[in-house]
Order: structure tokens, then C-alpha cells, then sequence
């Protein structure tokens, strides 16, 4: 550990900051959109209208059975195109990577929240769903004011254990050349020929930060249990 | 004219049939007991009656507006028709007040204040004003199902429907919940019931309608059903046989331990 520059660490870390930032905004923002997308395709799932759960099913098993990096590369290399050929534009359209980015991970994301959400929503018992209909709510009445808010809080624990994971894909975009936590490091390690520096700190930033977050669940874990 | 009409209603679950011609009617202001060994489908029955359960053949009338009948707007009628289950069934996420209140304002778009007024009304009247702030999992089953039948009394229900409520509960706290049931058939509330409570069919209901595998096999006055046993078929003789003597025995059963 002789050669360990910790002068460079210093001079590299507000770049870095940036970097987490975007990464952070990303997980934050492809968490809770793929959250929404993600309840919106458990409740078509559970709709019982036969097209509706077979798309949905559909979707859902084909968006886990590929390798995240390749959905990436996907919507980042082939949705232009294919955009260019549905529009008839003479040039693909510049969608931009981290623009790609965010789409990306909604879209992901949401199949496995669907998962999630699904699982959370079969948890509660049928009869409150009678209950609810019985004092007059409708479906969907009975679905926002009564199942969803028992489902998700049961499986609040699992959503934010999925959004650790999340958190550690983003860096994933890197290789889309987006400047993350990761595509910042890499940045610098290569202008300065860093590269233990930069990828043992990186390590260490994720480290501490994802398992600070693996405390917090747990923690609410045994909340929750409290109050059930 | 009856309040709630049941016009020869058949149920199946794929080869099976649960429900064969039921045909029965509960008048205004009248207490209907339903009672029957278990797997007869009178919890299959009553669930009927707010079409919580679908059947296929046959209708019921509520209030005369026919479930069956296309474009019947139901859950508006099932917000016009009380329900209380054996499992009480409160919203856990939500506080004692909040259950009472959720479809007042969000079904009879009733102001928070009247909402909230209506539900004090109701939970002082079952006796747990004081315990408005609680969650439900906070409070002992028969106060549960107290609250549960508050939370059916706040939409002003032309009837009311009881699908075993007490049969999930402590003995010791049984009476509570029979008391508040005999206080609403007191004062001429429609009910249909369904219950193990030999007691409160005899001493609070109007009629019996005796169920077995699916099909309603006595509906009679309720003196007629506990007065002239020789005159009941054989099969409601078996299950009262059964019930009236179990139910010394478990009170025995109780003291000796």
C-alpha cells in the first residue's frame, strides 16, 4: 500500500461527488417510478381480464429473464433506431444516455417490483377485499384505500432491500460513458492513473453506504413486525 | 313488501352445487335466523344477498332493485345493506375512527365532520367511544366486532347482514356482541343471521330458516321451529339434537378446568 495516493483521493472527490449524486437521483427516481409502473402491472396481473395479465405476465417474465446490461444497451442502442424506422426520420433520434438511463431502469425495475407488489397484494386476506366492497367501495376504491396500503406496507422491507440492489446496478450506466459514481471514478483513474485509488474508494463509498441502508431496513423490519 | 328477497338461487363451484333453489324473504323490520350444520352454504347464502358471492341462477331483490338486473349499480347497494363477518375484518392500517369514517366520505361523500359525528354517534352507542384513536389489532376480538358493526351502522344500512359474528370469538366475550344484536333488533332493524347462537334465534328472532347441504329445508315462525319438535324434519331435529346439548356440555367443559 506503499504507492496509495491519498492526496488524490482528495483532489478527485467533489468530481466524485457529482458522480454519486447522479447515481443516487437515478436509483431515487427509477425506484419510485419503477414502483408505480410496477403496481400498475401487478394489478393488470391480478386484473383477471385474460390480455391484459398475459401482456403484463408477459412483460414481466421476459424483462428477468434478460441480463439488466443488455436491456441497457437495448433501449440505448437499438430504441433510436427502431424510433428512426416507426417515424421515418432521416436520422435516429438523440434520446441521450442518461435520458436512456432513467427510461431503462423504470422500465426494469418495474418488472421486479411487480413481483414485489403482487406477492404483497395476495398476503392480505380475501376478506378484506369483501369488506371493502361491502360498505360500498368499488374495485378501485377498494384496491387504493384498503389492499395497496396493507400490501406495500408488508412489503416495504423487500421494496427498499430491491432498491439497495438497484442502487448498485446503476453503476451499470458507466459503460453508457454517463458520468455515475462509477463513470466518474473511471474517468479519473484513467486521466491519472489511479486506478487502485479510485476503485477501492468507490468500493468503499458503496460498501458503507449500502449496508447503512441494509441496518435501516432491518430495523423497520422489526417495526413492523411490532406493529402487526 | 320484503326488504331483501331471495327467489330460488342456485350456486355452483364447477361440478359442485352449494346453493339449490333457496328461496326466502326477509320482511322489513323482521330478524331472520339462518342456521344449519357447517358446509350447508348459508354463509354462501347470505353473502349472496350483497352479492359478494355470485350465483347463477335465481335473483334477489333488495329493496326492490333486483341484483341480477343489468346496469344495478352495486356497490351502491351494498353501501345501503350492512355487513358484519365472522372475522370482523377491520382495516388494520387504519385507526378505529378511520374504519368508521373510510366510506362515508368516500362513498356517501359525507364532510369530515359529519362523518366523525355520525361515527361517535355509533361507537358511543356500542360503548368504545374511548377507544377511537386505536388500531384495530389494539383492541380484544369482541371489541373488534363491536367496531365492525359500528363501522356497518355509520352508512344507515336498510338492513343489516351477520355472517357468523360470533363464532370467531372468545366465549367470554360472546355476550358483548349478542347484547349490541339484540339492541338493534330491539328497536326494529331488518336483520338476516347467521349463527350457532341457539339462544339468540330463540329469544330475539322472528323466523328460522334451517339450511342443509345447500338447500333451505325449514323456514318457519321461530316458536313453531323450537316449539313443536315433532313437527321439524328429521334433519334440523338432528342438528338441534346436537347444537342444544354440545352446548351445556362445553359450558360444563369450561368450569371444570
Amino acid at each position: 500500500m506503499a504507492g496509495f495516493d491519498w492526496g488524490s483521493i482528495a483532489a478527485s472527490l467533489p468530481f466524485l461527488m457529482k458522480g454519486l449524486s447522479y447515481t443516487v437521483q437515478l436509483t431515487v427516481i427509477a425506484a419510485i417510478g419503477g414502483t408505480i409502473w410496477g403496481i400498475l402491472l401487478a394489478l393488470a396481473r391480478l386484473s383477471g381480464i385474460a390480455p391484459l395479465a398475459w401482456v403484463a405476465a408477459g412483460y414481466v417474465n421476459l424483462m428477468r429473464s434478460v441480463p439488466l446490461l443488455l436491456v441497457i444497451f437495448w433501449f440505448y442502442f437499438l430504441v433510436p433506431v427502431m424510433l428512426q424506422w416507426i417515424t421515418g426520420a432521416a436520422y435516429p433520434p438523440r434520446i441521450g444516455a442518461d435520458r436512456s438511463a432513467y427510461v431503462t431502469f423504470i422500465l426494469f425495475e418495474g418488472a421486479y417490483f411487480c413481483e414485489i407488489v403482487r406477492a404483497g397484494i395476495q398476503s392480505i386476506p380475501k376478506g378484506q377485499l369483501s369488506a371493502a366492497y361491502a360498505i360500498g367501495l368499488n374495485y378501485a376504491q377498494a384496491m387504493r384505500l384498503v389492499v395497496l396500503p396493507q400490501a406495500l406496507r408488508n412489503m416495504l422491507p423487500v421494496l427498499l432491500t430491491q432498491t439497495i440492489v438497484l442502487f448498485q446496478d446503476v453503476s451499470l450506466v458507466a459503460l453508457l460513458n454517463v458520468t455515475d459514481l462509477v463513470g466518474a471514478a473511471s474517468k479519473i483513474a484513467q486521466r491519472d492513473s489511479r486506478l487502485v485509488e479510485m476503485y477501492t474508494l468507490v468500493a468503499v463509498i458503496y460498501f458503507v453506504l449500502s449496508y447503512a441502508l441494509s441496518l435501516a431496513v432491518k430495523a423497520l423490519n422489526r417495526r413492523i413486525a411490532i406493529i402487526r | 313488501m320484503p326488504m331483501i328477497e331471495i327467489r330460488d338461487v342456485s350456486k355452483w363451484y364447477g361440478q359442485f352445487q352449494v346453493l339449490a333453489d333457496c328461496t326466502t324473504h326477509v320482511d322489513k323490520g323482521e330478524v331472520v335466523v339462518v342456521c344449519g350444520p357447517s358446509g350447508s352454504g348459508k354463509s354462501t347464502l347470505i353473502k349472496c344477498v350483497n352479492a359478494l358471492e355470485p350465483f347463477q341462477k335465481g335473483d334477489v331483490v333488495v329493496d326492490g332493485i333486483s341484483l341480477s338486473a343489468r346496469g344495478t349499480d352495486l356497490p351502491r347497494l351494498r353501501a345501503r345493506v350492512g355487513m358484519v363477518f365472522q372475522h370482523f375484518e377491520l382495516f388494520p392500517h387504519l385507526t378505529v375512527i378511520e374504519n368508521l369514517c373510510l366510506a362515508q366520505r368516500k362513498v356517501l361523500g359525507r364532510s369530515r365532520p359529519d362523518a366523525v359525528g355520525k361515527a361517535m354517534h355509533y361507537l358511543d352507542r356500542v360503548g368504545l367511544a374511548s377507544q377511537r384513536d386505536k388500531f384495530p389489532g389494539q383492541l380484544s376480538g369482541g371489541q373488534q366486532q363491536r367496531v365492525a358493526i359500528a363501522r356497518a351502522l355509520c352508512m344507515d344500512p336498510i338492513a343489516m347482514l351477520f355472517d357468523e359474528p360470533t363464532s370467531a370469538l372468545d366465549p367470554e366475550m360472546v355476550g358483548e356482541v349478542l347484547e349490541v344484536m339484540v339492541g338493534l333488533a330491539r328497536e326494529g332493524m331488518t336483520m338476516m343471521v347467521v349463527t350457532h347462537e341457539m339462544g339468540f334465534a330463540n329469544n330475539v328472532s322472528d323466523r328460522v330458516v334451517f339450511m342443509d347441504a345447500g338447500r333451505i329445508v325449514e323456514d318457519c315462525r321461530t316458536a313453531e321451529f323450537f316449539g313443536d319438535m315433532g313437527a321439524r324434519s328429521e334433519r334440523a331435529r338432528q342438528f338441534l339434537g346436537k347444537i342444544l346439548p354440545n352446548r351445556v356440555r362445553a359450558e360444563q367443559g369450561q368450569s371444570t378446568r
